[in-house]
């Protein structure tokens, strides 16, 4: 995997590791950041792995562009060496997928969808070739995803399935974006999920919602008080799906400060992953419930 | 010593340089998309270069003081006036407790940083006390201004005083039309035909209605022309697509190849667009001064250019410290 690097002005430089989205692309990108971050370059002032690729922020007053790029072509080589294992979590995100509430959005804004006679979970389980809407949040649900990146606005985690690409969920994006986007919103676009972390634009198509809070700018979540987003790049998700009565449920627990996410430190094998997906996932639910 | 905020303008926001280091969560740095006016604001009052002011956007608020103070109006020509009575821009000025600062209509530029001795005094959340709005994050509450709002404000310095000016040579505001604004060619360049990559930097463009602190958008040029492609794994079907990547600040994305989109300090840190390149740092402080209409220009430059540029800008700021020392 060669990765392409191009200046971003004189402040970026932005490494493309792959066009496509792959597993591999995305474990190289946060193997060479986080070697990056290692090695505590002097100028260097933000650090940030994406999907496929990833970006270094600089200060030029420190450290001449040329001389940075030199460090981070050494470093991208350098990772190919790397085995690709990371230590992680497990989050279980409880949804309440087909909710009264992205159902009402949808709604609002259906002349920009491309199928304005049905909801977006419809036009997802038709254009995968799924038969209906419960098979197709079995498909979305039954296997974990990885959090590739974490961005667009604080704290919203981008996911890719863990499944091989011929099974993968795809969806185009609206064909003009919403103005508005309920938060905790679970959406997707292209081969990604994500969950909306606030409310706003966006263009995904929007599935459910989870009670689950993920971005607390006040840090009063209990499990936000170290930090106020919840998502790192690396993080692995496994959707869980809910109904109305548990939604509430758990809304109240939140509120009651009494929520406790189902979190657990997993060791992640590429390789092993790579050899027998389904087996391995199957693994990770074990670790997940604790079996 | 407080402001109580009577009239909160279109979406004034507390800001100060901003909050750095955490662009790979989805936090973008914030702070005055007008660095240097902001840095000129403060020095006017005396206080450090990035204590946070109030940036108003098109429009001032109307603000009543508690106590006696030292405030200072720069960047856009947004005419103050003390109890209806008018006062200059760019320089600082005493307002006695109980007196109404309120603005003039806009004159020129876009943003306004008003400084008052003291810095606002607004809790410092990740290292600043900048404004994110989209997140809910910094500032006061974590919004722009409300009326019924009170703003602390900090202890002034000694320094603090009235009378002192910028002179124009050292405000560093946008001179001449089309604004030009340099930006260095590059990310998804390759995405586009040679003759589209002409047509970008020779055409003239106006800034749109949809230019906010998040990014600015521009029209009037000519859409481009894509290079034919399969599209790749998870990029999206449309020529404009790419896998969801980074963005710079200053990256210039163009959805559709249609009306480009410069992010400013507010950016979206990623997201699935292709970029023809990047309005080079120097630069991004006279964006936050263009009005809706203001026709633009994208002049190409190499990163020496850039370089050399981010020196002069460097050096302007010197000079504006040393001549309020």
């Amino acid at each position: 995997m060669q990765t392409r690097f191009s200046f971003g002005g004189d402040e970026h430089i932005f490494a493309e590791v792959g066009e496509a989205m792959s597993l591999e692309a995305f474990f190289k990108s946060l193997f060479v950041t986080n070697a990056v971050r290692d090695a505590k370059i002097k100028g260097v002032t933000e650090i940030c792995p994406a999907n496929a690729s990833y970006q270094i922020k600089f200060d030029p007053d420190q450290i001449k562009p040329d001389d940075l790029l030199v460090e981070l072509k050494r470093l991208d080589a350098g990772s190919e060496k790397s085995e690709p294992v990371i230590k992680t979590r497990i989050i279980e995100i409880p949804v309440l997928y087909n909710d009264p509430w992205t159902h009402d959005t949808l709604m609002r804004f259906r002349e920009r969808h491309q199928d304005p006679n049905g909801t977006d979970l419809e036009y997802a389980a038709r254009i995968n070739g799924l038969d209906g809407v419960d098979a197709f949040i079995k498909a979305h649900s039954s296997a974990p995803w990885f959090v590739s990146m974490v961005g667009f606005v604080a704290g919203l985690p981008f996911l890719y399935q863990m499944v091989e690409r011929e099974r993968q969920l795809q969806a185009p994006k609206y064909l003009r974006p919403r103005t508005d986007t309920p938060k905790l919103t679970v959406g997707h676009g292209g081969c990604f999920s994500c969950i909306y972390s606030v409310r706003g634009a966006g263009g995904y198509q929007m599935f459910g919602i989870t009670p689950m809070p993920i971005y607390d700018p006040n840090q009063k979540i209990s499990y936000l008080r170290d930090f106020m987003c919840l998502f790192k790049p690396g993080d692995i998700v496994k959707w869980k799906p809910i109904d109305r009565a548990a939604y509430d449920a758990a809304v109240a627990d939140v509120d009651a400060g009494r929520f406790a996410p189902v979190i657990r430190d997993v060791s992640f094998s590429l390789t092993e992953f790579n050899r027998d997906i389904d087996a391995y996932n199957r693994k990770l639910d074990g670790v997940l419930h604790g079996h | 010593m407080a402001i109580k905020v009577l009239k909160p303008g279109l979406a004034t926001t507390v800001q100060d340089l901003g909050r750095p280091g955490y662009y790979h969560i989805g936090i973008p740095l914030s702070g005055g998309m007008d660095r240097h006016a902001l840095a000129a604001a403060n020095l006017l009052v005396g206080n450090p270069e990035g204590a946070a002011v109030l940036e108003a956007v098109f429009m001032g608020p109307e603000l009543e003081f508690t106590e006696d103070a030292i405030v200072a109006i720069t960047g856009a020509e947004l005419p103050p006036k003390l109890d209806g009575e008018p006062r200059e821009t760019w320089t600082s000025f005493k307002v006695k407790r109980g007196q109404i600062l309120s603005f003039d209509f806009l004159k020129q530029g876009a943003r306004g940083y008003i400084a008052v001795a003291g810095g606002i005094d607004v809790p410092v959340v990740l290292g600043s006390r900048s404004t994110y709005a989209l997140g809910a994050l910094g500032g006061f509450n974590g919004r722009k201004l409300e009326a019924g709002d009170e703003l602390p404000v900090g202890r002034a310095a000694a320094a603090a005083k009235e009378g002192r000016t910028v002179a124009k040579d050292l405000r560093g505001q946008p001179a001449g039309m089309p604004t030009e604004l340099r930006a260095m060619p590059g990310l998804y360049w390759h995405r586009i035909t040679e003759a589209a990559g002409n047509g970008f930097f020779s055409d003239t463009w106006k800034v749109a209605p949809e230019a906010d602190r998040i990014g600015y958008r521009f029209k009037g040029g000519k859409p481009l022309e894509f290079v034919p492609r399969e599209p790749p794994f998870g990029a999206g079907s449309d020529p404009s697509n790419i896998t969801d990547a980074c963005y710079p600040y200053g990256s210039i994305q163009v959805p559709g190849g249609t009306e480009p989109i410069v992010l400013h300090r507010d950016a979206v840190s990623g997201g699935g667009y292709f970029m023809v390149g990047t309005v080079i740092a120097a630069d991004m402080d006279l964006i936050g001064q263009l009005q809706p209409n203001t026709p633009v220009k994208f002049v190409k430059v190499g990163m020496d250019q850039a370089i050399a540029a981010r020196k002069d800008r460097a050096e302007l700021l010197g000079r504006l410290r040393t001549a309020l020392a």
